[in-house]
């Protein structure tokens, strides 16, 4: 079995403080680093930051806040859920995680991919009919710049590049990238094509159903001559004491996230069967410790794989909250899912315990 | 005019009004998540699925080989010669990329959803009052466009397939003005594992579009027909 990795994944969102008023960003981002400083004392490997251009998002420069945490730790990975690619940089977006590993002492990873809301299109001036070509290319050069340097490229988008050195060098094999779909099988097969980990991004219903991606992705592996890579997942969830405290916690905010786009829109928000559907056999890992290590050692052993980023606390949960549920998973949820999964059934017992 | 379709009725009409009811022949254009996933559905119910992506068969046929295994890879002209319905299951910000006149005469369902923070702004798609689908049949004017399979997300459509009678069968909409184009997606539904409901007119395709809810709402073929007689 592969080395194990238990991250967590955070937007940055905008919270509330104890008496329901939202706080101040640049207090979200403090925050986030008290988070994130946490988590490494509770033993969790990795803390990565997502890239929003919206009001309730304050991840817009998720780099400057990892290189705030690096200053304060000295173990925990720091990397990204994700780097919208495709509007991004790649020359800006290596000089500034090749500097993150240099300050983190090699601790900086990514994961690029598309992400759900496309904001950053028309921010930076990019036309989201171009999606498919820019990611195909700004991949294509990223990886030249982390893999060979000095690069000699061009595309259609930027400039192109001549025997060009772009400084910081990292060592060989640093900033490890994931790449993250969302259930596109030509995003699958590319990431195959790159040779890089697939990084799957669940946030709704049964998670087994994505056990074809993987097959998928063990084919394309072998169809383009690459060896054996690891698979992640990234799911939405939150941790107190007792799954009665966690469904209590989380839900109103679950709730209210959706009811501000219903008012605007006139749509209709999610009931609470639907989201208990979800914490039951869907993509939400909600609980207590013991009942979030079940499901994640359960989705880990049915689609092989080898990480696993929560996604906690969504919506505007108080600080002290998330900072409950970041202890209780690094504490508690991540030594029961590796024991869980050291003492593993063969796999047919581990479908059975998905399918409770 | 709507009426919830019962199975008879759908299985009634297409005896004695369609002879070619054995036609099992489907198109898909589009080989993503929900492409792929229909495509193992209707090959499951007896259907011969074509399907293609944006360009060569070959570059999807590893991808339908694992996802949809039994289904042919093609490209999007082969699709459309190789059925009398079409599904389209493009994003929705790409629909226009393809010719107007591609889908002459076919039945073409629209499966697409329009959803701003994904698609991006379309002030058309935004307007539409009634439904996105009007504005598919206005690119496509020579296509007798269908609204559905639409309601569902791709995993839904896998796990609510039911037996005919099954109590817990879940209802797909249609709404189309091509009264007969309606009655042949009906039945493909049913074949699919689903309650056909008549829907009406295209124009009234709104209350099939999704609702903002992240998880879709299912309906009885009850709830929906007085959804989409409201």
């Amino acid at each position: 079995m592969p080395t194990l990795e238990f991250g967590l994944d955070t937007f940055l969102p905008v919270t509330v403080d104890e008496a329901g008023l939202p706080i101040g960003g640049d207090q979200v981002i403090r925050n986030a680093v008290e988070e994130a400083v946490l988590a490494e004392a509770v033993g969790i490997d990795s803390f990565n930051i997502g890239e929003h251009y919206r009001t309730e998002f304050m991840d817009s420069a998720g780099h400057v806040v990892l290189a705030a945490i690096a200053g304060r730790t000295e173990r925990i990975r720091l990397g990204t859920a994700v780097t919208v690619l495709s509007t991004q940089d790649p020359v800006r977006l290596y000089t500034d995680f090749a500097t993150l590993d240099a300050v983190s002492n090699g601790r900086a990873q990514l994961i690029v991919g598309r992400g759900s809301l496309i904001d950053s299109f028309p921010l930076f001036g990019f036309d989201l009919a171009d999606y498919e070509e820019l990611f195909e290319e700004k991949l294509d050069l990223l990886v030249r710049l982390l893999r060979q340097q000095p690069v000699t490229w061009s595309g259609n988008f930027r400039s192109p590049l001549m025997d060009q050195f772009v400084s910081p060098p990292i060592p060989a094999g640093h900033i490890p990238t994931w790449v993250g779909v969302g259930g596109s099988p030509q995003s699958v097969i590319r990431a195959a094509r790159f040779g890089l980990p697939l990084m799957l991004a669940i946030i709704g219903g049964r998670p087994e159903r994505f056990a074809p991606y993987v097959e998928l992705y063990k084919r394309a592996l072998q169809q383009h001559g690459q060896s054996e890579l690891p698979i992640g997942l990234h799911s939405l969830g939150f941790v107190a004491e007792t799954d009665d405290e966690a469904l209590k916690i989380q839900w109103p905010y679950y709730k209210e996230q959706f009811e501000w786009a219903a008012r605007e829109r006139g749509w209709r928000p999610p009931t609470y069967g639907q989201f208990l559907a979800e914490v039951d056999h869907g993509s939400m890992y909600v609980g207590s410790p013991e009942t979030v290590a079940q499901r994640i050692a359960a989705v880990m052993r049915t689609l092989s794989l080898s990480r696993f980023d929560l996604h906690y606390a969504i919506g505007r949960i108080p600080h002290d909250r998330r900072m409950a549920t970041v202890e209780l998973y690094g504490r508690e949820v991540i030594p029961r899912v590796r024991e869980l999964l050291t003492a593993a059934p063969e796999p047919d017992d581990a479908a059975a315990v998905v399918g409770t | 005019m709507t009426s919830v379709a019962s199975i008879e009725l759908a299985e009634g009409v297409a005896s004695t009004t369609r002879p070619e009811v054995d036609d099992l022949s489907l198109g898909i254009v589009g080989a993503g998540k929900f492409g792929t996933t229909l495509a193992r559905a209707a090959v499951a119910a007896g259907y011969d699925v074509a399907i293609s992506g944006s360009g060569p068969a070959g570059d999807i046929a590893l991808t339908i080989d694992v996802l949809a295994a039994g289904t042919r890879a093609a490209t999007t002209d082969e699709v459309v010669r190789h059925a009398d319905i079409v599904v389209l299951a493009v994003p929705t910000h790409r629909f226009r990329e393809l010719g107007s006149d591609l889908f002459a005469g076919k039945i073409l369902i629209d499966a697409t959803n329009y959803w701003e923070p994904v698609d991006g702004h379309d002030p058309e798609l935004t307007a539409a009052p009634g439904g996105t689908s009007t504005i598919v049949q206005e690119h496509f004017p020579s296509a007798r466009v269908v609204k559905s399979l639409n309601q569902l997300g791709y995993h839904q459509l896998q796990e609510h397939q039911r037996p005919k009678g099954a109590p817990d069968r879940i209802a797909i909409g249609a709404a189309g003005d091509d009264h007969l184009a309606v009655r042949q997606v009906m039945r493909l539904l049913d074949r699919l594992g689903f309650d056909p409901v008549d829907a009406g007119p295209l124009n009234n395709g709104l209350p099939l579009e999704p609702d903002g809810s992240p998880i879709a709402t299912t309906y009885s073929a009850d709830e929906l027909s007085k959804l989409v007689t409201r």
